[in-house]
C-alpha cells in the first residue's frame, strides 16, 4: 500500500532531517529525522501525527519557509527554499488560522496572490469574485474580516489559495478552529474543489476521520518526523478496508 | 452556506444624537477654559489677563498682515521639514536595526543618549557648529524628533504579525509587494501615532529654536512680545501655533478613521 520513490513525484523529500538550536548541544531539538516521501501529482496527501510531531516543520520545507538542517526538498524538481521565487504562484498554503489581512476587504484578500502574479486589476476583480461565490460569499465581497464568522473568513481563505491556480496546495489544519458542522461542510467542498481543479495537495491533520475523509493517501508521522505508516487508498476501497486502515492508524498513533 | 454575520444598524436620529454629545463633549473643556480666562480679564490688569476679545483681535491682525502671517508659515514649514526629515532618518534607520541585530546594538545606545540631551543644548550646539539659520533649525527639529521617530517605527515593524507575515511570504511577493501590501499598512497605525505624538514635542522645540536662533517664526515674535510686555500679543502667537497642531491632529484622525475604517468596534468601551 506504500508509495515508492518516483522521477516525476511533485514533491520529493529525501532524507530529509530539521534540528531547531545548535546541533549537537542539549538544546538542540530534532524535529525531522531523515524522512523520505514523495507525493505524485493529483494526489491528496493527509499527514497525520499527534501535536508535536514535526508535521508543521515538513509543511514549512515543503513550503519553501523553512530550510532542512540537512536532506533534499523539491517541490517539481526544484529547492522551494533556495528558488523560493520561482514558486510564485505554482503553491498555495491554507493555514490552521484564516490569517486575512484585517486591512483588506474579503475581494481584496482574495486578490492577494493575483496581485503578486501582477494580474490586470480587473482580472483580479473577476477571478475572485468568482471563488468567493463559488464558496458561498456572494454579497460579502466588500465586507472586513472583522465582520465575517469564522467560517466564513476561513473560506475567504481557501478562495485567496484556489484563486491563484496553483498546482500544489498545502494545507495545515484548516479547519480544526472550526465547528464541526461547518468543519465536515468545508471539508466535502475542499475535496470537490481539489478533485475538480486536479491539484496535488498535502493537507495536515490530527484527525484520523479527517484524514480518511480528505485524502486518498495517508502518512501517519512518530516523533520526530519518521513515517510510521503509509498507505493509500480510492473510491474502489471498500468500507471492511477502510476500517481496518482506520484501526491500524489508532494502533500506529497509540503505540 | 448561509452564514451571516448580523450587525444591528441604529436610527439616524440617534446617530445624530451621539454626534452631537460628542462635540459637545469635545467643546466644553475649550468653553470652561475661555470663560475662566474672561472671567480672571475683569479683575486682573491687561498685561496678565487681556481680554480674549482684544486677543481674537490680535490673532485676525497676524492672519491678515502678509509679513506677520509669514512668520507663521515659515514655523509651520520648519516644524513639518524637521519631523519629515526626522521620519526619513527614523524610518531607515529603523529598517536597518530591524534587518540587523548588530545595528541595532550599535545605534540603540546612541539614540538613547541623544533622547536625554535637553532642546536647548542642541539649540546651542547648533549655533556654535553652523552658521545658516535655517540649517540650525532643521539640525535641531531633527535632533530632538530622530529618537523618538526612530524606537516608534522599530517597534512598529517589530510588533507585524509573524504569521500574516508568513502568509504573504507564501506567495513569494517581491519587496516592493511584500512593502505595499503588508508592511506599510501594518505599520501605518504607529507611524500615524508617531506623527501625532512628535508634532506636539516639534511645535514645542521650534518655538525654543526660533527663540534662541531666528531672525522671524512664531518664536522670534513671542520674544518681541515678551520684551513688550504685550500678553494679548503673546497669547495671539502661542495660538497660531495651537491651530496649526489642531488643524494637523484633525487631519491625521480623518487619515485614521479613514483609513482604519475595517477595525472591529466593541460596544462596550474601555
Amino acid at each position: 500500500m506504500s508509495d515508492a520513490a518516483t522521477p516525476d513525484s511533485a514533491i520529493h523529500l529525501e532524507g530529509v532531517s530539521k534540528v531547531f538550536g545548535r546541533a549537537g548541544t542539549e538544546t538542540a531539538y530534532r524535529a525531522v529525522d531523515g524522512l523520505n516521501l514523495d507525493v505524485r501529482p493529483g494526489q491528496m496527501l493527509a499527514l497525520l501525527g499527534k501535536t508535536g510531531c514535526g508535521k508543521s516543520t515538513i509543511f514549512n520545507m515543503i513550503a519553501g519557509l523553512t530550510e532542512p538542517s540537512s536532506g533534499t526538498v523539491r517541490v517539481q524538481g526544484r529547492d522551494p527554499f533556495a528558488d523560493f521565487d520561482s514558486f510564485r504562484g505554482k503553491m498555495a498554503i491554507v493555514f490552521q488560522d484564516d490569517r486575512l489581512l484585517p486591512w483588506r476587504s474579503a475581494i481584496a484578500n482574495v486578490e492577494l496572490g493575483l496581485e503578486m502574479l501582477d494580474i490586470p486589476a480587473a482580472e483580479r476583480r473577476t477571478t475572485a469574485q468568482l471563488w468567493l461565490t463559488k464558496l458561498g460569499l456572494g454579497g460579502h465581497e466588500n465586507d472586513f474580516p472583522h465582520a465575517l464568522s469564522g467560517g466564513m473568513r476561513q473560506r475567504v481563505s481557501i478562495a485567496r489559495a484556489f484563486a491563484t491556480n496553483a498546482n500544489i496546495l498545502l494545507c495545515d489544519e484548516p479547519f480544526s478552529a472550526l465547528d464541526e458542522s461547518t468543519a465536515a461542510r468545508l471539508r466535502a467542498e475542499f475535496v470537490r474543489l481539489v478533485k475538480e481543479n486536479n491539484k496535488t495537495a498535502v493537507f495536515i491533520t490530527h484527525s484520523i476521520s479527517e484524514a480518511m475523509e480528505i485524502g486518498d493517501r495517508i502518512v501517519v508521522l512518530k516523533r520526530p518526523a519518521t513515517i510510521a505508516y503509509d498507505v493509500s487508498f480510492d473510491g474502489d476501497t471498500g468500507r471492511a478496508d477502510r476500517e481496518l486502515i482506520r484501526s491500524r492508524i489508532g494502533e500506529v498513533l497509540s503505540a | 452556506m448561509s452564514e451571516t454575520a448580523p450587525e444591528a444598524t441604529p436610527l439616524p436620529a440617534a446617530l445624530l444624537l451621539a454626534a452631537a454629545k460628542r462635540l459637545g463633549m469635545s467643546v466644553l473643556p475649550f468653553v470652561v477654559v475661555i470663560l475662566v480666562w474672561q472671567f480672571a480679564s475683569l479683575f486682573f490688569p491687561r498685561f496678565l489677563f487681556p481680554s480674549l476679545i482684544d486677543v481674537f483681535w490680535r490673532c485676525l491682525q497676524i492672519f491678515s498682515d502678509g509679513s506677520m502671517f509669514a512668520d507663521v508659515l515659515a514655523t509651520i514649514f520648519r516644524i513639518l521639514a524637521g519631523l519629515a526629515g526626522a521620519f526619513i532618518v527614523g524610518g531607515l534607520l529603523a529598517l536597518l536595526m530591524v534587518r540587523s541585530r548588530a545595528v541595532d546594538n550599535f545605534l540603540s545606545p546612541i539614540l538613547t543618549l541623544f533622547q536625554g540631551i535637553p532642546a536647548l543644548s542642541w539649540v546651542v550646539f547648533a549655533i556654535i557648529w553652523f552658521h545658516g539659520v535655517e540649517f540650525r533649525i532643521f539640525f535641531i527639529m531633527v535632533m530632538t524628533t530622530l529618537p523618538a521617530f526612530t524606537f516608534q517605527v522599530l517597534g512598529a515593524l517589530r510588533g507585524m504579525s509573524k504569521d500574516l507575515m508568513e502568509m504573504v511570504f507564501s506567495f513569494r511577493p517581491t519587496r516592493m509587494k511584500l512593502f505595499r501590501v503588508m508592511i506599510a499598512p501594518a505599520i501605518l497605525p504607529d507611524i500615524l501615532t508617531a506623527w501625532k505624538v512628535n508634532l506636539g514635542n516639534a511645535s514645542r522645540v521650534v518655538v525654543v529654536a526660533e527663540l534662541v536662533g531666528a531672525t522671524g517664526g512664531v518664536g522670534y515674535q513671542l520674544l518681541q512680545q515678551q520684551q513688550l510686555f504685550d500678553m494679548a500679543g503673546a497669547l495671539a502667537w502661542t495660538l497660531q501655533l495651537v491651530f496649526f497642531v489642531l488643524i494637523v491632529q484633525g487631519v491625521l484622525t480623518l487619515i485614521e478613521n479613514t483609513a482604519f475604517r475595517y477595525r472591529a468596534v466593541a460596544e462596550r468601551s474601555l
